[in-house]
Parts: C-alpha cells; sequence; structure tokens
C-alpha cells in the first residue's frame, strides 16, 4: 500500500432530484490500492462509484455537490471536462456489457478508435496488451472477428475489462463485476484485479464479503448513504470497531 | 376422462386447423394474382407504354419505373428523417421537443394515407399548379416517416442502458456514444425497419391519387405528372377494356412479388442477424 492519496473526496454528495442519496462522503484511496465498497443495497455504494467518474450526472435529473480530487485535480471543477476525465477512470459494470454488433477487437480497439486513432499497428498492439492485461488473450486470439458478445459471460466480462484497459487509465471502477459470474470466471476476475493492482489503482463494489477480504487493502462499509467505517480490510473483518459493520460482515443484517 | 396425450394431439391438430384457415386468403390472393396476371406479362408489358385502346400490345413499364423512381425520391426524404426523429425520441426521451415529437409521430401514424394525398395536394399541387412527382414522393414521405420513427425508436430501445454508460465511461462524447456505439450497433436491425416503411410506401395507392397522378407516358420530369403501379392497377381496373383489365392484373402481380419480395429479403436477413447474435 502507498501512502500517496491519488484520488481523494470531500463531502460528496449525490442527487437524484430532490433526494439525498449520499450525505457527503470523506474518502480518499492511495496509489496502486485495491478499495473495496461493501454495504447493503441502497447504501449508496453505486452511486458513490458513479460520482468518481462524473457518470452520476447523465442520469436524468442528477447532481452532484462536494469534491473529488484526482491527482491533484478538481474533477468537479467548472472548467473540467467529464469527457476528459473519464479517460483517466475506467469503468467496468455489473453485467457484461460489449458494444453490439462489434468484434472482439472492435470493442477492446472502441476506447481509441473513437478518440481518433487509425494506425493499424498501434491498435493491434493496443488490443493485444489490452487483452492480455484483461488475461484474455490467449482465449480469443484466433476469434478477434467475433462479435464480442458470442464470448461466455465471463470471457464478456474480461472483454470489457480489456476495453477499460485501452485508454490506459490510472484508476478502475468496478461495479459488483462478477455479480453476474460463475465461481471460476469469478476467481479468474479476483487473481486479474491482484495483477492489475501493481499498476493501477482499483476501486471495486461487491456484496461479496470474501471477495472483499481476498482482494482489497482497505474496505469502506456504506450504509444509507453514509461512510460508516474505513479501514484496512483485515481490521475491518476481524476487529471492526463500529457495531453495525460487524452486524453487517456477520450476516446479522443486510 | 380424457388422456393429457389425445388432449395434446387434439390442440396441435387445432393449431394446424387454424394456421390452414388463416393461409387460405392468403393463398388464394396469390393463386388468382398469379393465375390472372402471369398471362399479361411479357417483355413489352416491361418495357413499352400504354397503346391506344383497341389496339393489342403496350405495357406498363413507365408505372414500374414511375414507382421505384417515387420510392426512391420518397426515401430520401423520409429515411434521413425518420431515422433522426427515432435518434431523438430514443436519446433523449425526456426533452421537451421529444416529447412534442412523440405526439406528432403518433398522430401522423394515424392520419389515414388519403388525408395525407389531400395535404400534398394542398401544400405542394396546388401552389406549383399542377400533379407532379415531387408532391407524390412528399406524400408518401410523410406516410414513412412516422413508419421509421416508432420503429427505429424501438430498435433503439433495445440497446440496453448500461451500454451507453460503457462508452461515456471510456470517455466518449455523448453524440459518439450514440452514433458509433447506439446506432453503429443496431445498424441491421435499422435497416430492417428501413425496408419495412419502404414495402409499405410500395402498394400506397390514395397519396399518390392527386399528386402523382398517374400519366401514360415515360418519366416527363419531376415536376410533371408521373405513373405508378398502385394507381395504373385503380385506373386500368375500373375501366371497362379487358385487355386493360388484363393489364392491371399483371401489375397487381408485378407488385406484390415487389412488396413480398421485399418483405422476404428483410425476414431473411432479421433471421440472420438473430442467429449470429445468440
Amino acid at each position: 500500500m502507498n501512502s500517496k492519496n491519488l484520488l481523494v473526496t470531500k463531502g460528496l454528495k449525490a442527487f437524484v432530484a430532490d433526494f439525498e442519496i449520499l450525505h457527503g462522503i470523506d474518502l480518499a484511496v492511495g496509489e496502486r490500492e485495491v478499495v473495496a465498497l461493501i454495504g447493503p443495497s441502497g447504501c449508496g455504494k453505486s452511486t458513490f462509484l458513479r460520482c468518481l467518474n462524473r457518470l452520476h450526472e447523465e442520469t436524468e435529473g442528477a447532481h452532484v455537490e462536494g469534491s473529488v480530487v484526482l491527482e491533484g485535480i478538481e474533477l468537479y471543477d467548472r472548467k473540467s471536462d467529464p469527457v476528459a476525465l473519464r479517460r483517466r477512470i475506467g469503468m467496468v459494470f455489473q453485467k457484461p456489457n460489449p458494444f453490439p454488433s462489434m468484434s472482439v477487437f472492435d470493442n477492446v480497439a472502441a476506447g481509441i478508435v473513437l478518440q481518433g486513432v487509425k494506425n493499424k499497428s498501434v491498435l493491434q498492439e493496443a488490443v493485444e496488451r489490452s487483452l492480455r492485461q484483461a488475461a484474455l488473450w490467449d482465449e480469443v486470439k484466433d476469434y478477434l472477428d467475433r462479435p464480442g458478445t458470442s464470448l461466455s459471460g465471463g470471457q464478456q466480462q474480461r472483454l470489457c475489462i480489456a476495453r477499460a484497459l485501452t485508454v490506459k487509465p490510472p484508476v478502475l471502477l468496478m461495479d459488483e463485476p462478477t455479480s453476474a459470474l460463475d465461481p471460476i470466471s469469478t476467481a479468474k476476475i479476483e487473481e486479474l484485479v491482484a495483477h492489475l493492482k501493481e499498476q493501477m489503482t482499483i476501486v471495486v463494489v461487491t456484496h461479496n464479503m470474501q471477495q472483499a477480504s481476498r482482494i482489497s487493502d482497505r474496505t469502506a462499509f456504506f450504509l444509507y448513504g453514509n461512510v460508516v467505517e474505513y479501514g484496512a480490510t483485515r481490521e475491518v473483518f476481524t476487529t471492526p470497531k463500529n457495531r453495525k459493520t460487524e452486524e453487517y460482515i456477520t450476516g446479522r443484517f443486510g | 376422462m380424457i388422456s393429457r396425450d389425445l388432449k395434446s394431439r387434439l390442440m396441435v391438430a387445432l393449431c394446424y386447423a387454424l394456421l390452414a384457415l388463416a393461409l387460405v386468403p392468403l393463398l388464394s390472393i396469390l393463386y388468382t394474382v398469379i393465375s390472372k396476371g402471369l398471362p399479361a406479362l411479357s417483355l413489352d408489358f416491361f418495357l413499352k407504354t400504354p397503346v391506344p385502346v383497341g389496339e393489342a400490345g403496350g405495357g406498363i413499364g413507365h408505372a414500374i419505373l414511375g414507382t421505384l423512381l417515387l420510392i426512391l425520391m420518397a426515401s430520401a426524404i423520409g429515411v434521413p428523417l425518420g431515422l433522426a426523429m427515432g435518434i431523438l425520441l430514443s436519446e433523449y426521451p425526456k426533452r421537451k421537443t421529444a416529447r412534442a415529437l412523440r405526439t406528432v409521430v403518433e398522430v401522423l401514424s394515424s392520419v389515414p394515407s388519403i388525408v395525407v394525398g389531400l395535404f400534398a395536394y394542398a401544400v405542394i399541387v396546388k401552389p406549383m399548379k399542377g400533379f407532379s412527382a415531387h408532391a407524390g414522393a412528399v406524400a408518401l414521405a410523410i406516410v414513412m416517416v412516422p413508419m421509421i420513427a416508432r420503429s427505429s425508436e424501438e430498435m433503439l430501445k433495445l440497446v440496453p442502458t448500461s451500454v451507453r454508460e460503457a462508452g461515456l465511461a471510456l470517455g466518449l462524447p455523448r453524440w459518439k456514444v450514440i452514433l458509433k456505439i447506439v446506432v453503429g450497433g443496431s445498424i441491421g436491425s435499422l435497416i430492417v425497419s428501413v425496408l419495412l416503411a419502404v414495402a409499405r410506401i410500395a402498394g400506397e395507392t390514395a397519396p399518390l391519387l392527386f399528386t402523382a397522378f398517374g400519366s401514360q407516358r415515360w418519366f416527363q420530369g419531376l415536376n410533371q405528372p408521373i405513373a405508378s403501379l398502385p394507381v395504373t392497377i385503380y385506373n386500368y381496373a375500373i375501366s371497362p377494356y379487358e385487355d386493360w383489365h388484363e393489364k392491371a392484373w399483371g401489375g397487381a402481380l408485378v407488385l406484390i412479388v415487389l412488396v413480398v419480395g421485399l418483405n422476404l429479403f428483410v425476414r431473411m436477413m432479421w433471421t440472420k442477424r438473430r442467429s449470429t447474435r445468440s
């Protein structure tokens, strides 16, 4: 774990219409660290994640207050461009969502192709690098022309990770990335997270307590739009300071 | 008590019986049109214009060409407009313009096509002092636009929200996400909705009666009346001449082959897409 903070939120509040989902979140994520966000459904974990790449504001009637600083730059500054900043923060969703009618290759290349990169060898290199990083290269290298949707669920999710990696973001957000996958695919994704953290910072929402304890350095426990407890994963799971955290991780509510 | 097996057999038999019943009108239409229309077909039928009543020979090539031209012109207006509306309706459903547009499209799609023809007559034929291919194409385009708008909206809505979000999360501007990922990813189904609208206007008669009007000659220019298959069939069918009746059947056969052919082509493409997707 690195002591330098890469991503810091201060008093982060999220709204949809007049409803306040997050009540002022202060959270700091270090460089090359994996932070797990846990908590019962509807507690605001996913919303928090979507505030980090300014995706929350794309929802109809939604807005955000407070501050998110990435590498010293305020994301919610009036001058900041959400489109540009999202290239610095990748995202993986709950259900695998490859782009329809695009081949495996086109899916992985989409992020840079649609930004104007045309050089074939550059694209080929980028696609191979991303697929290798996502531990998918060996399985799909002979099927790069097949539709992305023809892969299995677990492969599709790794395809989506590869797609996010192509724009080389220093931060990767994962919103319950394994909740739609079988145990073997889940294990592969967890392994992948362990590799990726050598190069990047990862914030992952999960409903799976074992997963949080396996893959994360620090864990934040969300409840009713607040962070109840945030600390080293081992401590949160073995000696939680808050009674609510203990009740949740031992399965007494949630 | 009847055994389950017997019940199942009875239900299957019933389904086949109903299917046969449903096929009766379709097959009898096809049979009639083919048996009466086939004798009219000849090379001249496709390549010549009508000859004066009483003389043998001649054809309705002008009407076939006219219909193709009208379809092309109407599509040039109607397809881009309809697709643009479909995209607006599906991608920005809560905008005020989209809400207003939805009402307009719904009203437009329920307007009888003869009224569309009257409208084009009032705004184009009257001011321009004459029937024209322009007016016919505009009338057909007005029939097309709401069809394409509604069906393309439905097709685009099939793309999950999370796919759009994935595009945004990659750092792409929304317009690129819509054009390259949502529209680009649905191109096959959008072609289907366009072709269905084309098949529909190919057989429309009412909007052409007081717009394109009809003609006995080859193409005379876009600001002149132009013949079309449906209107020619109508005129020939109500005439008292035996020879014209036969030509009307021939025209009906050509029209049916055109529309059914397009329909089958669309369906084949559709099932092919489905099978490659799953």
